[in-house]
């Protein structure tokens, strides 16, 4: 079992998977009268979260409490470089602190890298900068499979501004150790140089959304930044919705069964409209619900037995 | 003063012989030497080299004395085997006035372990907007012939072509720091592979050599030096083989980490591997090594750049760039180059002493010749500890590797500074 | 295998093996406590079984198998996953979890009959009493287990016992099923082994 979840890549197939499976075990107790199991009774877990988030870290909250874990909430949002406690100094105080895990959102790629040389306890890495998220691939995943029936051999098309997106990492590892083929769709621009010999071979790379739409089982619209525009990654929000934005007559280009997904918060009018986003294809609400069972179950599998 | 009498030493790799050391210059040479009043160091086994010349140190001082002083910087300096570093000008205050640059140069003279060389900032303040007082830096006591705003690129063409002109009055040279503002902004390690999966902003190699190969057309243009700071890209390479072949008068240097490490060292995110320029890719290191194989680089230059470890014991985009050089230079010259003297010689000691105008320097030992000289062993090997090192800083990339080759002693003007690979003071 | 090979050589030291109930016995005592449960209430009404994984699980739907066979009454049957309420989570590796069904109807107001193969200290019996209030409100709870070894480090006790075997601390019992193992047999090993 691992130690800590710092990227999508510390997971093999074998271990995704058992984390969905658990995950589809946790998912039965939100069905319950007492939405609760004592497996971490006793165990802390710290959210520490540099960025504000409120969806991550209160899916992240209902998970540990689902376990019975202890949370604290430490917002350390407004500390930089210069002012403020030094990541590795508030290390040692989770340390002090007895936390048994540490699950931390920064605006720096590779700070639960860091923090995990720093502290004894297992590191859950719930977004990090441009780098990763993986427990949000985890729940993409999850719903897909709940969805589609399965992972191996899907089709997914990835589609805005990767160069930015954790999200799209973490997704582009666990979906192709998984079995799945990915298509990134975006302007030239917003894909970052090499991303299938840096991230996973196989993964393709589109800039013609409407070419890839009919061939695919899942689309996943990222979040573009209408600010991206000010760094000339596009020339207008308009212009990005026409060429890459999923709207209706582009969802009907999509086979019979494919899903439509987003991490959320949602751009609606710029990425996706709001016909899309509220249509039955959609899965965006199922995915927050999701989120809280694929959390438990990373906790659980983390922390639910003796250190390694 | 006291004489030195080293016998059986090998001079830039050449047959054993004596060397005796007599009031700040080298007496005599050949086989079989006495002088009863002198100090003998035996140096059977070992190499003599001109003293080691750095084209290329940061001493933090005035400004940042916790991360380095002129006198801790000296004395990591004389360790690595180095009589001379060219101490560079982004200090608090700026190194941009006669008054900053005699401050430097009498902490240097005081520390009395090498010659500390000042080099005057291009523009005030490094803020790349005007011209600092580049002629009144030249008369000052320092004498400084190097101007540059190293960590920060004279990005301006304008300026810059004023720059390389204005200097020439003086036979003063720029060395740039070559790196396009504009595509290099939040960048945090080299552009490609490894940037994209670690999710860091990249720093591309185009907007290094973009600014190269502008510079060296102005350099053309205008007639005058050039010297290029830390070239880090085989693109590099290829624009400063063409205008060499042209005959600019483009100088270039390397640092050592630059010829031995790769960006794939950033995947721990540990900041000790972040540098600016940053490391770069395996094929970059190879035309690096080529290149300066064949003098198309013309030189070894540290980039020494200590950093107090709350700036490096942080998040990796928050952290400075940079990594100690000065002690290790040596041991990964021969590393990469394996035990080609004059190679070496001519790299890290005679060429940046031309460059630099240090003529007192980078003169192999001979009869008549200022004594400043370093004797290596290069059958030593060491394990770099970063405790260990003379730097008040520890942010070297070398922690824990086992390196060929130990500096044994080093003489400034016939005085020792490093004695059985230990400072004298 | 039945050559011995260089790269499989026999153990240095048989352990002490006991055949406690063999597939026919097995058979027999699955007939027995079926009738018991029948007996004790009465035919079966408004019964749940809950199997205890791994080998409850199979057990449970055997005896509602036999108890259609022989009052033609469908007992709904489930299996109760108790991995998440063990007291010996710390002490081990992470555990999977498995699948916790309950049958359609739920179990609230309903006569739950836990079912496991070996009862021995117990807190597999408190672990599964503490799922089963997490899951619903049953009416009333009660223990059917395949063989009891004694050793008990808790206040519970089984309502049916299909064979009650003393053993020393330090044996082990181990139950195999056709389902699980390919086989039915109730083994008594003269030492602990690897749970």
């Amino acid at each position: 079992m691992i130690r800590h979840l710092l990227s999508a890549a510390d997971l093999d197939a074998a271990t995704a998977t058992q984390i969905l499976d658990t995950a589809a075990e946790m998912a039965t107790v939100a069905g319950r009268e007492v939405k609760k199991l004592p497996a971490l009774r006793g165990r802390t877990v710290v959210n520490l979260f540099y960025e504000d988030s409120t969806r991550t870290r209160i899916s992240f909250e209902a998970a540990a409490k689902r376990l019975s874990a202890d949370v604290i909430n430490f917002s350390a949002k407004g500390s930089s470089v210069t002012k403020g406690e030094s990541l590795k100094d508030t290390a040692l105080t989770l340390q002090a602190m007895g936390a048994d895990a540490v699950v931390v959102r920064h605006p720096a790629s590779g700070a639960p890298h860091r923090l995990a040389d720093w502290v004894d306890g297992s590191v859950v890495n719930a977004g990090d900068g441009t780098h990763e998220h993986p427990t949000q691939a985890l729940l993409d995943a999850y719903t897909m499979r709940s969805r589609l029936g399965r992972l191996a051999g899907l089709h997914v098309a990835v589609v805005g501004d990767v160069l930015h997106s954790r999200v799209a990492r973490s997704n582009v590892l666990l979906l192709s150790t998984l079995g799945a083929k990915v298509t990134l769709v975006g302007p030239p621009t917003l894909i970052p140089v090499d991303i299938a010999a840096a991230l996973a071979p196989g993964t393709d790379v589109s800039y013609d959304l409407d070419v890839v739409l009919p061939d695919v089982d899942v689309v996943m619209m990222l979040r573009v930044q209408r600010e991206r525009m000010k760094d000339s990654y596009f020339p207008s929000a308009r212009e990005y919705a026409r060429r890459y934005g999923l709207d209706g007559p582009r969802m009907r280009r999509l086979p019979e069964h494919a899903i439509v997904m987003h991490p959320g918060p949602m751009n609606r009018g710029m990425e996706i409209t709001p016909e899309v986003a509220d249509s039955p294809r959609s899965t965006i609400v199922e995915q927050v619900a999701n989120g809280v069972s694929v959390r438990m179950a990373v906790l659980y599998l983390l922390l639910g037995g003796n250190k390694l | 003063m006291t004489a030195y009498l080293i016998t059986n030493v090998s001079v830039v790799g050449a047959a054993p012989t004596d060397l005796l050391i007599r009031d700040g210059v080298v007496a005599a040479t050949g086989a079989g030497l006495s002088a009863p009043d002198a100090t003998v160091v035996d140096g059977t086994g070992l190499v003599a080299l001109p003293g080691l010349v750095d084209l290329h140190t940061h001493l933090r001082e005035p400004g940042r004395e916790d991360a380095e002083t002129v006198e801790s910087g000296s004395r990591a300096a004389a360790l690595g085997g180095y009589t001379a570093v060219c101490a560079m000008a982004n200090t608090s205050p700026v190194a941009d006035t006669a008054g900053v640059v005699e401050q430097v140069w009498r902490l240097g003279r005081e520390a009395g372990l090498v010659d500390v060389q000042p080099i005057g900032a291009v523009t005030v303040g490094l803020a790349g907007e005007r011209l600092a007082e580049l002629g009144a830096m030249a008369d000052s006591a320092a004498q400084v012939r190097i101007f540059s705003d190293d960590g920060h690129c004279v990005a301006d063409p304008l300026l810059m072509r004023r720059a390389l002109e204005y200097v020439k009055a003086f036979d003063g040279i720029i060395a740039q720091h070559a790196e396009e503002p504009r595509l290099t902004e939040g960048a945090q390690m080299h552009e490609g592979e490894v940037s994209t999966r670690l999710g860091l902003t990249g720093w591309p190699a185009v907007a290094e050599e973009a600014i190269i190969a502008r510079d060296v057309l102005l350099a053309e243009h205008v007639g005058s030096r050039l010297h290029v700071c830390h070239v880090s890209t085989a693109g590099s390479v290829e624009v400063l083989r063409q205008a060499k072949a042209r005959g600019v008068r483009v100088t270039a240097e390397v640092t050592p980490h630059h010829l031995l490490l790769t960006d794939v060292k950033a995947t721990t995110y540990d900041p000790v591997y972040k540098v600016n320029p940053p490391l770069r890719t395996a094929t970059d290191v190879a035309a690096l090594r080529v290149a300066l194989a064949e003098g198309v680089i013309d030189i070894i230059a540290t980039d020494h750049a200590p950093h107090a470890v709350e700036d490096k014991e942080c998040e990796w985009a928050y952290a400075r760039p940079g990594m100690l050089g000065l002690e290790t230079a040596l041991s990964i010259a021969l590393d990469v180059l394996g035990p080609q003297w004059e190679l070496i010689a001519e790299r890290m000691s005679r060429a940046p002493a031309r460059i630099a105008g240090l003529d007192s320097h980078g003169l192999d030992p001979a009869p008549g010749v200022p004594a400043n000289l370093t004797l290596v062993d290069p059958a030593a090997r060491w394990v770099v500890e970063p405790a260990e090192l003379a730097s008040h800083s520890r942010n070297t990339p070398y922690a824990r590797m086992t390196l060929p080759g130990r500096i044994v002693a080093t003489f400034l003007r016939g005085e020792p500074t490093v004695l059985d690979g230990k400072a004298v003071k | 295998m039945a050559y011995p090979s260089a790269a499989h050589p026999s153990p240095p030291r048989q352990p002490s093996v006991k055949v406690i109930l063999t597939a026919a016995d097995v058979s027999r005592v699955v007939d027995r406590i079926a009738h018991q449960i029948l007996e004790k209430t009465q035919g079966a009404a408004d019964t749940v079984l809950l199997g205890i994984p791994t080998r409850g699980a199979p057990l449970a739907r055997r005896l509602a198998a036999r108890i259609s066979t022989f009052e033609d009454v469908a007992v709904p049957v489930g299996v109760l996953d108790i991995t998440l309420y063990r007291d010996d989570l710390r002490r081990n590796a992470t555990r999977a979890v498995g699948p916790t069904q309950l049958p359609p109807g739920g179990i609230d107001g309903k006569r739950v009959v836990l079912v496991d193969d070996v009862l021995f200290s117990g807190r597999t019996v408190r672990a599964a009493l503490d799922a089963l209030g997490d899951v619903g409100r049953p009416a009333s709870v009660q223990l059917a287990v395949l063989v009891d070894r004694g050793h008990r480090q808790l206040p519970i006790r089984a309502d049916y016992v299909g064979k009650n075997i003393p053993t020393a601390l330090a044996e082990s019992v181990r139950v195999t099923l056709a389902e699980t193992d390919g086989a039915d047999e109730v083994r008594l090993y003269g030492e602990a082994l690897p749970s």
